[in-house]
């Protein structure tokens, strides 16, 4: 019996079983005949000259087949692709430097690689890496945000006279008129470093070439498939329809498995086309640390201007944004920082201007939040401070300054990343407020809650704080839906899926419209031989866009299904019931016909296929918004801080969450505990340590921390939803959403817990070390 | 170099109830012989450092980090991998099925490891409560789930088990 609607409903996972039982292909257990196997040599220096390579010992090594510099890619050495360009924003500066396949004369950060090995197996290719000789000349390394926008400091790339990468100034509203009319004025300066996305998989790429078919096939741990597909037959000039990317099972993405145009990407499948042979290169963990993209390093100086009412006159914020080495994606991280920080709240007057920096240490693009969490922790950590110089509730002070439920759909005069304009579509902020400060039990604390608390001897505190998150940005997906004879129904999308449930959310949505089962629906995602058109799974956009495509192709295919089905049973369209695989007149159910059967009759051997009609049970369709759709939410959380070792334990976690409508909430817990256990990473244990030389001091999970179960506490979800108004299904996207208020949400509840009068945190990620030395430097007046 | 390089040396051993005979490097890792040699890829590799638990698997009865040993130190040992839970009809091992019930996995890569650093002690799940599963947990990484969800799936398998006693 169907359970349909499956909209909306906790089904479990078509994908489960595969996983659970060892059979589900990841890249590094794609195996192919005469398979060879690639290690790259990297630079150990952070900036340098390469002066000579010398590969010759390293090519005589037993086992070893081939060795590669980047004098050997001929025409396909060249910097990019440029995968995002600069938005149109007036007065925006922009200085393209895009990562190299492989490099010739410079480096730029410690990881590029400069020589691809290919041997008959990993070990032996990693043997010969120690006999291949390059000279480098090390020149001066710059890491330091500030340190790189000196005069004196060393430039990374020829033909600038300085690090500035870019350039952005976005405004509305006149905010120098804000700040003379204001009451208070609070400024800050605020500095969020960064780790690494950590899949618990790293990349990896096969890649093998079929002389006799002039064929190219890829498998490739990438969030975007197609894109790949259609940058690498340019570069190798071939139609893109005889190069096939697939991404198999992915380890999980967090942003990093973008389209990035990775030199392994590039040079793997090219050394397969060279040698004729499949070949296979499998990151590790220490090669992540440095060659697999990151985000981090923002320093704003902010200031609000507010009424003494605690309203938001205008808030005005300058930043530096730390790209790394290259700017291959842009400037997506800095505007969404940029766009992000507005949050819930009516701002009549902004003013954000951000400078992006070059610096000697590995490429900065999207992960899991992607900049948002930057803009959130000012915005947020500015609203505690005006609450507490204004003697205001810092749940009220945000209840103020929000924008109000008649106000959507909401232009901020902004652009956003998608280069749309930055309107928020719908919201109702309030009610989420509401019942997060209630869950969190805030009224009780306030209201006596925390004496009792103190008088008790605890170190105990309450954050509590609000956000948005831009998410289902267009361009577009499309979705292919078919009945086949067996009854059972595929669905092919051009996205790539890292675990976000989409061979189930996807099923749910496409077996309502065609009356099966969700266990009845295939779907096949990240594959260009099935897919040819997309753009990839990014920006919390999967179940969005490729969602909504899913369901015009699945509602084509019930128009089908119907027309067909009222000829077969020959009754009125309107009298054709369809559910549970079967189609029947509703007046006479033993007039029935399964929809194997009926897909069977729409592909028939004889007869014709009526002009204008197609055969098959079978729709293509595509969905494209003009613009993104606004999620939003409230964290809270309690947290107690052991004075002597200012180790921090949270002792509750409130997530009320507004996605719109929701596909299958017990999906969508999981990407919150999930975002949420990452934002607790991000506060509190993760960060990587950079010395002046542009080493990583802790490129192992033995020293960069990711979050355990004993650190991560049970998380309480509630919803609301104000579905979005632009999409037809409703959704929003929620990738995304549960780690960027996290650090807000820590700051302001271990401020809460210390209690320590004056005493502000300004900086992430913490860390118990991190929070004794501010502590310490408060209480002593010194620089900590 | 190393004059191990290119030798190889024969081992024995059972891989879920099989014997399997190889010659091996003295230097091939066990998770690479396992997944390469032996075709088994449901073990999987987070950090070949002993950290992630990706690769753990039961070396005779003992949860153990496969990346962190070689195959021949393996010879003459009894292995299990995530390969040998399910049963042979394809029913699934009741903690996997607890882990589907509960939704927790999410891109799956390191469940199996999660799963066998659980299994041999599944009498031992009963009546504990969150904090000392987590515990149970702690060996293991996951940056999918946050943990929630596979805490409900030891929970849950933790009360049949009490159930059943």
């Amino acid at each position: 019996m169907s359970d349909a609607p499956f909209f909306g409903r906790r089904v479990l996972r078509n994908e489960d079983e595969v996983l659970l039982t060892g059979r589900a292909q990841f890249i590094d257990d794609i195996q192919r005949p005469g398979m060879l196997h690639v290690a790259f040599w990297r630079s150990d220096f952070a900036h340098a000259r390469i002066r000579s390579v010398d590969v010759e010992r390293a090519l005589a090594h037993p086992g070893v087949v081939a060795a590669y510099v980047a004098d050997d890619l001929g025409d396909l050495w060249r910097p990019g692709p440029l995968l995002v360009p600069p938005p149109p924003i007036e007065g925006i500066v922009f200085h393209e430097r895009c990562h190299l396949p492989l490099a010739k004369d410079r480096i730029l950060h410690a990881g590029e690689p400069v020589v691809a090995i290919v041997a008959s197996s990993r070990y032996v290719a990693e043997d010969a890496l120690a006999e291949i000789v390059v000279d480098m000349e090390p020149l001066p390394v710059v890491v330091d945000l500030e340190a790189a926008l000196a005069a004196d400091a060393p430039i990374l790339h020829e033909g600038l006279d300085s690090n500035l990468a870019a350039h952005c100034v976005q405004s509305k509203g006149d905010y120098e008129a804000a700040l003379a009319a204001a009451d208070l004025v609070i400024k800050r300066r605020f500095d969020y470093d960064r780790g690494v996305a950590a899949a618990i998989e790293n990349r990896g790429v096969v890649a093998q070439w079929d002389e006799a078919e002039a064929r190219l096939t890829i498998w490739d741990t990438t969030q975007a498939p197609i894109p790949i597909r259609n940058g690498l037959a340019g570069m190798f000039g071939l139609s893109e329809r005889k190069v096939d990317v697939i991404a198999p099972f992915i380890g999980g993405g967090f942003g990093p498995k973008i389209m990035m145009f990775y030199p392994e990407e590039i040079v793997v499948p090219w050394i397969a086309m060279q040698l004729g042979r499949p070949v296979k290169w499998i990151e590790d963990r220490a090669e992540n640390f440095y060659a697999t993209t990151q985000e981090r390093g923002q320093i704003h100086e902010a200031e609000m201007a507010l009424s003494s009412d605690g309203r938001i006159l205008g808030v005005r914020d300058v930043f530096l944004h730390d790209t790394g080495a290259y700017d291959p994606y842009g400037l997506t991280v800095p505007i969404n920082a940029q766009c992000t920080l507005l949050g819930c709240y009516d701002v009549p007057a902004y003013h954000s201007e951000f400078t992006v920096v070059f610096t000697n240490r590995p490429i900065v693009t999207p992960v899991r939040g992607a900049g948002r969490q930057h803009g959130v922790f000012v915005m947020e950590r500015l609203l505690d401070t005006a609450a507490r110089e204004l003697g205001i509730d810092r749940v009220e002070i945000r209840r103020r300054n929000y924008l109000s439920p008649d106000s959507f759909p909401h232009d901020h005069g902004l652009v956003y990343q998608d280069f749309s304009s930055l309107i928020y579509d719908s919201g109702d902020y309030e009610p989420a407020l509401a019942r997060a400060a209630e869950m969190i039990g805030y009224a009780a604390w306030c209201e006596g809650g925390r004496d009792a608390s103190r008088a008790a001897g605890e170190r105990v505190g309450i954050g509590i704080v609000s956000y948005v998150e831009g998410t289902g940005i267009g361009p577009y997906e499309g979705a292919r839906v078919s009945v086949e004879p067996s009854g059972q129904v595929q669905v092919a999308t051009g996205i790539g899926t890292q675990g976000q449930g989409h061979f189930t959310t996807l099923a749910q949505i496409v077996a309502d419209q065609v009356g099966v089962e969700v266990t009845d629906v295939h779907v096949v995602t990240g594959d260009t031989r099935e897919f040819h058109w997309g753009t990839g799974t990014f920006a919390s956009r999967g179940a969005v866009v490729a969602g909504n495509a899913c369901h015009a192709a699945a509602l084509a295919v019930r128009e089908k299904i119907l027309d067909l089905a009222a000829k077969e049973l020959d009754v009125d369209r309107e009298r054709i019931e369809l559910g549970n695989g079967r189609v029947a007149d509703v007046d006479d159910p033993s007039r029935q016909m399964t929809l194997g059967e009926l897909a069977r009759r729409a592909n028939p051997l004889r007869g014709a296929v009526v002009p204008g009609t197609e055969p098959g049970l079978e729709a293509t369709a595509y969905f494209g918004p003009s613009r993104g759709t606004t999620a939003s939410g409230v964290h809270a959380m309690r947290v107690e801080v052991d004075e002597e070792t200012f180790d921090v334990r949270i002792l509750d976690y409130v997530v009320v969450h507004d996605c719109g409508r929701v596909i299958n909430p017990l999906i969508l817990d999981g990407q919150i505990h999930g975002g949420v256990a990452h934002g607790i990473g991000n506060a509190f244990f993760e960060q990587l340590v950079m010395d002046d030389n542009g080493q990583l001091q802790n490129a192992s999970f033995m020293d960069y921390l990711l979050p355990t179960a004993t650190d991560v506490p049970r998380i309480r979800i509630d919803h609301v939803a104000t579905p979005a108004t632009d999409t037809p299904l409703g959704v929003k996207g929620a990738g995304e959403a549960g780690c960027i208020p996290t650090a807000a949400a820590f700051a302001q509840a271990v401020e809460d817990a210390l209690g320590i009068e004056g005493f502000e945190i300004c900086e992430i990620p913490l860390s118990p070390n991190r929070l004794f030395e501010l502590v310490r430097a408060h209480r002593t007046g010194s620089r900590a | 170099m190393g004059h191990a390089v290119g030798q190889r040396i024969s081992i024995v051993l059972q891989v879920n109830g099989e014997e399997v005979h190889a010659d091996v490097e003295p230097r091939l890792l066990l998770t690479d012989f396992l997944r390469h040699e032996v075709g088994l890829t449901g073990t999987k590799v987070g950090c070949e450092h002993g950290v992630c638990g990706a690769c753990t698997i039961l070396l005779d009865g003992d949860p153990i980090r496969a990346c962190l040993m070689f195959a021949v130190q393996a010879a003459g040992h009894e292995i299990q991998t995530v390969e040998s839970l399910a049963a042979a009809d394809g029913t699934l091992h009741p903690l996997q099925a607890a882990f589907h019930e509960c939704h927790a996995l999410q891109c799956g890569f390191c469940t199996p490891g999660i799963l066998m650093s659980l299994v041999p002690d599944l009498d031992g799940l009963g009546g504990l409560d969150d904090a000392a599963i987590r515990e149970r947990l702690a060996g293991n990484l996951c940056r999918c789930t946050g943990y929630q969800h596979i805490v409900d799936a030891v929970r849950q398998v933790g009360s049949e088990q009490e159930k059943t006693r």
